[in-house]
């Protein structure tokens, strides 16, 4: 099991808010990684620091030994908010991949006037100095899909393209872990998803 | 063939279990070890008992009590309840058991959900007894069975100790063999054994001293310490636990030559420690909080007179608190043989707003903060406790957490010292339960003049929606005798107990007001279950929106923090998004009658 070919070998994070389903994306990708006979280890963030809180996925895919990415030692990065897409870049590899849902959700703390947004805009524009973006409104495409609710599988999509694994066992995962009465919806997302980043 | 699953650490770690063979489960929930109770009470087939206990002491001494039957026993807990248990534990140590008995004791380094950092492996060193550091899930899950044998081999309880990254990782881990078999309780009467006087204390001190060479020399057999020597290398790398996988990637990936030592049990495997001090110049201990093991390393060193350099925590290689990871371990091999690694930090021109995590849109507790608030005033002092309720700081109503229970203790004592200002406390229903019912009898005994505020939600919520003795059932899910803490409450002697509903901002008003006014010891129960469990068993409350026509914009609303409503500075007005829940708190705090019910 520790001799794995090169290109077998991917680490992703995963980052957002408390809520958005980062946990179930990360099984997606985590369950089909077994069907598809890669060793996988991953790292979640759970308890009082869900409520709302930023959270982090660590996803290594190939590797046998601990769940946590190296700082700059990530792939590709996926943002399930933008303003979370900044705060782990120590993570991203230096070139490496940023897939960010731009749809913003506003913290307490600036909502109450303690602190700003960043403009959207304005994060988009400073990652695209260093790093591969890829950048939509991933709750929009997940409506057109059907629920807003599938925008964790609109970004599984979205990163589909650049893991290890294959398509069809991707999808597999997502109909076994999605809602029975939802699965249409999400497997819709998910092609959406990939579709829009195999055209930008 | 074997079968792969792709699992979390604390399922693997139930898995484990069930492959030993358990018969008991007990425990208190604490992230990170709940998931542990929560998976195997999940399961159909079970064949053992399993329990969520109001708390740690409690739990472990239900686990004592089956293994003294002569069965497989679990009780598990996050490092703090320990603490809790402490009194049970130390004794049991001499005492020691029949059935195989494994404390499942969750550490929390970074203080991920914790109120500290300590380190269990002292409480291990501390009782005598030995303790598992697991490196990955999959070595957790097969750790257990061997944990369970060398218990009853060695008739003593052992700690079993993941941390944050164990128990809530994720990894393929590969399955084994559950046992059909499993042994008959009896309880022997070994009073000598049993009945800790100190006629009997004593002689089994001086045989828990006489078993730990054996137990290290059993422990140094086992698989869960390794030493990889490197014929031409001139220093030594040691790493306990989770953070041996950290080195081990990054020597790996630098391509270094070090001879490599893992520990995974404790006491330390000695003779491996010293077979590597024989054969390098210097090493570097690299191990999660406390010094442990690198004060072992020391003491070997300075016994057999090797001039071996030892380096870790003192001399400030690696931190000694917070949590590893590969970035710690390089700095610390930078520091350690000045190796030119470059830096991993990297600065962004933007500002980032904080999101720190806050009550839900809708949870009741926030309301009864805001309520208490109101009526207490900004001059009166709010001690609190340990559960979701605490990010109420954000109400400015949480003034203390120390520890489960404190609060209703911290608030008597702030009073006994002669605090004129009015003195009110919140603790949550759960907590309560497990160990602020002894403070309040303590209150009411010794004549505090203190509000107590009990924030029934109806559920454990913070850990992850665990049952309590208020719920009306049990882990399983089965019906039982559902506790009513007011009836607790004035049997505990307190002169004013009432229940209220926190949505209800009036009704809580008053109940505070008189609660203050009241000589004595006062309880307000503000009832209202936690809106994760109501919208989880189907329940749906008709959302509110904001009337623009209506709103001046004066903020009050969105000053009460409810992550649901926003602010529009555009258009200067208030705005409640999807979030919302239905709890129809901001519609009374409105003074312009802005806010509404949306109309189906």
């Amino acid at each position: 099991m520790s001799q794995i070919e090169g290109e077998k070998k991917l680490d992703l994070l995963i980052t957002g808010v408390g809520g958005q389903g980062a946990i179930l994306a990360s099984d997606i990708i985590g369950k089909a990684a077994v069907v598809s006979g890669l060793p996988i280890r991953a790292a979640e963030t759970h308890g009082m620091a869900q409520r709302g809180g930023s959270v982090v996925n660590h996803i290594r895919l190939g590797t046998d030994l601990g769940s946590m990415i190296p700082k700059k030692g990530a792939d590709v990065l996926l943002a399930l908010e933008p303003m979370e897409a900044v705060r782990y870049l120590d993570f991203l590899k230096d070139g490496g991949v940023i897939i960010v849902n731009t749809q913003p959700i506003i913290p307490v703390t600036v909502t109450s006037g303690l602190a700003k947004y960043p403009d959207v805009q304005e994060i988009l524009d400073v990652l695209s100095e260093k790093y591969i973006v890829k950048a939509f409104n991933a709750d929009e495409l997940a409506s057109e899909a059907g629920s807003r609710l599938a925008m964790n599988v609109a970004m599984v999509g979205a990163v589909s393209g650049y893991l290890p694994i294959p398509k069809e066992i991707l999808i597999e995962s997502v109909k076994a872990l999605v809602p029975q009465k939802t699965i249409e919806i999400n497997v819709r997302a998910f092609e959406m998803g990939r579709r829009k980043v195999e055209e930008s | 063939m074997t079968t792969r699953e792709y699992m979390l650490g604390n399922v693997a770690i139930a898995r484990g279990l069930l492959e030993g063979g358990v018969q008991v489960a007990t425990g208190y929930p604490g992230t990170p070890s709940s998931e542990i109770i929560d998976t195997l009470a999940a399961r159909k087939d079970r064949d053992y008992y399993i329990e969520w206990s109001v708390n740690e002491k409690v739990a472990m001494e239900v686990a004592v009590g089956a293994a003294w039957a002569g069965v497989r026993a679990v009780v598990t807990m996050k490092h703090v309840g320990l603490n809790v248990a402490a009194d049970p534990f130390m004794t049991l140590a001499y005492a020691g058991t029949k059935g195989g008995l494994i404390a499942i004791v969750a550490d929390d380094p970074s203080c991920h959900s914790s109120q500290n950092e300590q380190d269990t492996r002292r409480y291990a060193q501390f009782a005598l007894v030995p303790c598992f550091d697991p490196s990955t899930p999959q070595e957790a899950k097969d750790m257990l069975p061997y944990a369970f044998e060398f218990s009853e081999k060695f008739e003593i309880p052992v700690i079993f100790r993941p941390t944050t990254r164990i128990s809530h990782g994720k990894s393929d881990i590969e399955l084994g063999e559950i046992p059909t078999e499993k042994s008959a309780p009896h309880f022997e009467k070994l009073l000598d054994r049993w009945v800790m006087l100190p006629k009997n204390a004593r002689p089994r001190h001086t045989h828990l001293l006489s078993i730990q060479q054996p137990m290290e020399d059993a422990l140094a057999e086992s698989p869960w310490n390794s030493l990889e020597l490197k014929p031409d290398a001139t220093f030594g790398v040691i790493g306990a636990g989770i953070a041996s996988v950290y080195a081990k990637e990054a020597l790996q990936e630098l391509g270094l030559e070090a001879s490599f030592l893992k520990i995974g049990t404790y006491p330390v495997p000695k003779k491996l420690i010293l077979e590597l001090l024989e054969t390098v110049n210097a090493v570097l201990i690299f191990e999660e909080l406390e010094p442990v093991v690198e004060e072992q390393v020391k003491m070997i060193a300075q016994e057999a007179s090797l001039p071996v350099l030892i380096m870790g925590k003192t001399g400030g290689f690696v931190p000694r608190e917070g949590e590893l990871d590969i970035s710690a371990f390089l700095e610390a091999l930078n520091k350690a043989f000045d190796l030119d690694i470059e830096p991993q930090k990297r600065s962004i021109p933007l500002e980032l707003a904080p999101r720190p995590p806050a009550l839900c849109a809708g949870c009741s507790h926030r309301a009864t903060f805001y309520s208490m608030r109101k009526v207490f005033g900004k001059d009166a002092v709010y001690p609190s406790d340990i559960g979701c309720y605490t990010l109420g700081i954000q109400s400015g109503t949480v003034e203390t957490t120390l520890c489960m229970g404190s609060s209703i203790s911290i608030a008597s004592g702030l009073y006994h010292a002669g605090e004129k200002r009015p003195i009110c406390c919140s603790i949550g229903d759960s907590t309560f339960f497990h160990t602020g019912m002894n403070s309040l009898l303590n209150a009411v005994f010794n004549k505090a003049n203190i509000t107590v505020t009990i924030l029934d939600n109806r559920i454990t919520a913070m850990t992850g929606h665990q049952p309590n003795p208020g719920v009306g059932f049990t882990v399983t899910g089965e019906k039982t005798v559902e506790v009513s803490l007011a009836n607790l409450c004035r049997a505990m002697g307190a002169g004013s107990v009432v229940v209220v509903d926190p949505y209800n901002l009036e009704e809580i008003q008053e109940a505070f007001k008189a609660a203050k006014d009241f000589e004595g010891t006062s309880v307000v129960i503000a009832k209202q279950p936690c809106v994760i469990s109501e919208k989880r068993a189907g329940i749906r409350r008709v959302p509110y929106i904001v009337d623009p026509e209506k709103c001046e914009g004066c903020k009050q609303c969105v000053k009460f923090g409810c992550p649901a409503i926003e602010f529009d500075e555009e258009n200067k007005c208030a705005v409640i998004t999807a979030l919302c829940s239905g709890c129809g708190v901001c519609a009374q705090i409105c003074k312009f009658e802005a806010i509404r019910e949306v109309k189906r």
